[in-house]
């Protein structure tokens, strides 16, 4: 007797890609404004990239409802930090925050693909990938999405050292300049673009360094 | 009386022997693979002179494009062509198929074809397959008897419209039609009304994108407009260029040596007759 399923599930998947390279002094967080649901596009103009706080910024792919959820828990957590210490979160601080909320529910999953950028307590850029239910790393670069298989392997072909075995040692950084890593960026979302249905009308790339955040938008096809 | 188990060749067509495997298969969790669905936006439609076809051009294998660019406007005979959607494989060999048979009737009948011998010939293909050949067709043409415009479901039933609209796109370009469609519309009107509605479904739809190709079919004539419009250029091309350097590095590099060559001489006698 087989196992009868659910007819109904709890999620549905709103597509979207999110990128994020860390530099020496510098983040930049990038993610395409496309939500979906099946063959249907719901907004052309939906932001994936929200600031947790001065050198956090979160960007997520997945089901939207459940990132809202996720970060209306990440903000109040960080509420409470700053009464409590006086200070805003560090981006190491908030990236296993992030972890432990996304943890908490294993058994009911989040179903959001994040990537965390920000600058670390040098004022390094630090990138970090999660999976869904909070399994973390800190990268020099990430992508999460519908599109993030057809962005990474890129990623790794220009950003990456051939073998770890090579001198001199790589740095988690990417030893990229801002403008280069802005460049990179348009170029692997209007590539995704054109191979991933679920990628496209706008791409909003957000640049945090120590002295603040800028915020840039470049249209995609709105196929 | 012995029994002879001859393996005896399928006569063509489906042979259903490996349904049976591929149940107990899909029961112990194994995933079907998938095929090539088009996606898809296509359009007809009846215009003062003749007929109007329109498509898209993605094709798509799940969540991505396999084909920013291919063919959906297919050629039946010199006056007739069909717009195909559903799995790419089965409307190419429907089309060339009946395309073949039209071209043999026309042989045997010194006539030209008409759009209902197509239609006919479809439906029966189809409906002989009981709707596994996926094919959703937009079929129109202009013979002896007038202009024509038929849609066929894959499982091989027809409508007979004087405009239609089929694929996952359907919709967005149906409710351009159900808007703007009126009888008697010149050639420029009745061009731009289906770039209109093919581009409703390239940006309202997911499955579908990339280029609007339009055929024109009228009596005695036949215009393929092949890329009529393309609304979706690459947004970013950067100026410095990208280069893939080879990236593999060599770590040792051993010389093995084969072993001696050793002659050997025959000692014995020699091979008798």
């Amino acid at each position: 007797m087989t196992k009868q399923h659910a007819n109904w599930s709890p999620y549905d998947n709103n597509g979207g890609t999110c990128v994020a390279i860390a530099g020496s002094d510098y983040c930049v967080i990038a993610a395409d404004t496309r939500m979906s649901t099946g063959y249907s596009i719901l907004s052309r103009d939906y932001s994936k990239i929200h600031k947790l706080a001065d050198k956090a910024v979160l960007s997520s792919s997945g089901f939207q409802a459940d990132v809202k959820a996720l970060q209306k828990v990440l903000k109040s957590r960080h509420l409470i930090y700053q009464h409590q210490h006086n200070k805003q979160m560090s981006c190491p601080a908030m990236a296993q925050l992030l972890s432990n909320t996304l943890y908490f529910k294993r058994f009911f999953p989040y179903y959001a693909f994040n990537v965390l950028g920000g600058l670390d307590e040098e004022g390094k850029g630090c990138v970090f990938t999660y999976d869904a239910v909070g399994s973390y790393e800190r990268v020099g670069y990430g992508a999460q999405g519908s599109g993030s298989t057809l962005i990474m392997p890129f990623l790794d072909n220009q950003l990456k050292s051939p073998s770890p075995l090579l001198l001199p040692k790589q740095d988690s950084n990417t030893p990229l300049s801002e403008a280069e890593a802005v460049d990179l960026v348009k170029t692997v979302f209007a590539s995704a673009t054109e191979r991933d249905i679920y990628t496209g009308d706008k791409l909003e790339i957000m640049i945090l360094k120590a002295d603040g955040i800028k915020t840039e938008l470049m249209d995609l096809r709105k196929d | 009386m012995s029994q002879s188990a001859v393996d005896v060749p399928p006569k063509g067509g489906f042979s259903f022997d490996l349904c049976k495997r591929n149940d107990m298969l899909t029961q112990k969790g194994l995933k079907a693979p998938s095929f090539l669905k088009t996606g898809t936006t296509i359009v007809g439609l009846i215009f003062k002179d003749g007929v109007i076809l329109g498509a898209d051009t993605r094709a798509t294998e799940g969540p991505i494009v396999a084909d920013k660019n291919c063919e959906k406007i297919h050629y039946m005979a010199p006056n007739i062509y069909c717009c195909g959607a559903g799995t790419a494989a089965d409307t190419e060999a429907v089309t060339d198929m009946v395309s073949s048979q039209l071209r043999l009737h026309r042989y045997q009948t010194s006539r030209d074809s008409r759009v209902i011998t197509a239609l006919t010939l479809l439906k029966k293909h189809l409906f002989s397959y009981q709707g596994h050949v996926s094919a959703a067709l937009v079929l129109g043409g202009v013979d002896i008897t007038g202009p024509h415009l038929h849609t066929i479901y894959p499982h091989g039933s027809t409508d007979t419209l004087p405009f239609a609209t089929m694929g996952s796109g359907s919709l967005a370009a149906m409710s351009v039609f159900e808007a703007k469609y009126k009888e008697g519309l010149t050639r420029d009107e009745g061009i731009q009304l289906v770039a209109e509605a093919i581009c409703s479904g390239i940006f309202n739809d997911l499955g579908s994108g990339s280029n609007v190709d339009i055929c024109v079919i009228t009596k005695g004539n036949k215009e393929y407009l092949r890329n009529y419009m393309e609304p979706n250029p690459r947004t970013y091309v950067s100026s410095k260029g990208y280069s893939f350097t080879k990236k593999t590095e060599v770590l040792l590099t051993k010389i093995t040596p084969l072993l001696e060559r050793v002659e050997i001489t025959e000692v014995g006698e020699a091979m008798e007759e």
